[in-house]
């Protein structure tokens, strides 16, 4: 196993040295940002770097926004009315209207992955969402803190979620198990959606990018470069639909588990 | 050291056959799509209010997609 390994670390060399690179997954490297040595906990590194900047810009978006408080709105005023507007109906209808009590939580999270998701789709930068790490927090803080509301809200009422009471009685266990399943598979679907997305898209953009210096290198380049381009150009568009889609579809899952904590029962 | 050849080649077949799952779920958003235009288009006025419920169901249809994305890199990258 180690003679393959080897192996593989020099195939690895040698392909920095000439012909095409491939390395669409280095972009995800966490890295210090001051100095050497191990990552703790506590250091600052590329991804803390980028979240801090994520949650600097909703402050210059929202702080700065909300201070004239013109009855014909400025530019960012409009930004920061749509996103409140936005967010505060999709919690109304999802979650009904005594979920509205919740809706700064769900502001928080909608704002905060969809500025990390733009600022990462400027070129050189760092995607903190592209982390399983950074959204697994995000999914298992809201599915504990939603687990617990329900049981504060309904007591024993809230295992009525997992007990379909209008199916035939033989069949009640049997959903039942799957529903607890399902249950709990909530937030590790929720979080690896969140990231997996992001991760793939960035990732066909290096592979991408990678085909575009071809044209230093044979005659084929002048078809493939060109082409190439323009793929990353679409793509690109394509992701920045994305990164607005995931962040709107984290949002309204996070509403309908909300739902299903302050109203459970089928 | 065959051995670990024929390791080294099937992380990379188990790769591309789980590659084929996300076709799988592209059938599947597709699907979702289609049939919500189909049901917009014969009544336009109830398609605003389904947004939601559309976006649900293409986050679970492609979400099964990611995972096998996710399969294929672990076996590429991390097996």
């Amino acid at each position: 196993m180690t003679d393959v390994a080897t192996e593989e670390a020099a195939a690895h060399g040698a392909e920095h040295g000439e012909g095409l690179v491939f390395h669409p997954l280095d972009q995800f490297k966490i890295t210090r940002l001051f100095g050497e040595g191990p990552i703790e906990w506590y250091t600052p590194t590329n991804a803390t770097l980028w979240m801090a900047l994520a949650i600097v810009a909703i402050l210059v978006i929202f702080v700065f926004g909300s201070k004239g408080r013109a009855l014909i709105p400025s530019r960012l005023q409009s930004i920061g009315e749509m996103a409140y507007g936005f967010v505060y109906k999709m919690v109304e209808d999802v979650a009904g209207h005594d979920g509205a009590k919740f809706f700064p939580m769900i502001m928080t999270l909608f704002i905060f992955i969809l500025t990390a998701n733009m600022l990462g789709l400027l070129p050189g930068s760092f995607t903190p969402t592209s982390h399983i790490a950074v959204t697994a927090v995000l999914g298992f803080g809201f599915f504990i803190f939603v687990t617990l509301l329900g049981f504060a809200k309904n007591g024993a009422h809230f295992l009525g979620l997992f007990w379909m009471s209008d199916a035939p009685l033989i069949l009640r266990p049997i959903i039942a198990v799957i529903e607890v399943i399902s249950y709990f598979v909530r937030p590790v679907s929720h979080s690896i959606r969140l990231a997996g997305n992001i991760m793939a898209g960035h990732a066909v953009m290096k592979v991408f990018a990678a085909f575009a210096p071809l044209v230093l290198m044979s005659a084929i380049g002048y078809v493939v470069t060109p082409v190439s381009i323009l793929a990353i150009t679409a793509i690109y568009a394509l992701e920045v639909l994305v990164a607005f889609i995931q962040a709107y579809v984290f949002t309204i899952l996070a509403c309908v588990y909300l739902k299903d904590a302050l109203h459970p029962g089928h | 050291m065959e051995l670990a050849a024929a390791a080294a080649m099937g992380k990379f077949i188990g790769a591309g056959l789980a590659a084929i799952g996300s076709g799988a779920a592209a059938i599947g958003v597709g699907n979702v799509a289609g049939n919500f235009l189909a049901g917009a288009l014969r009544n336009p006025s109830a398609a605003g209010s389904q947004t939601a419920t559309l976006f649900i169901g293409l986050a679970f249809a492609e979400a099964l997609g990611i995972f096998s994305f996710l399969v294929a890199l672990l076996l590429m990258f991390a097996v």
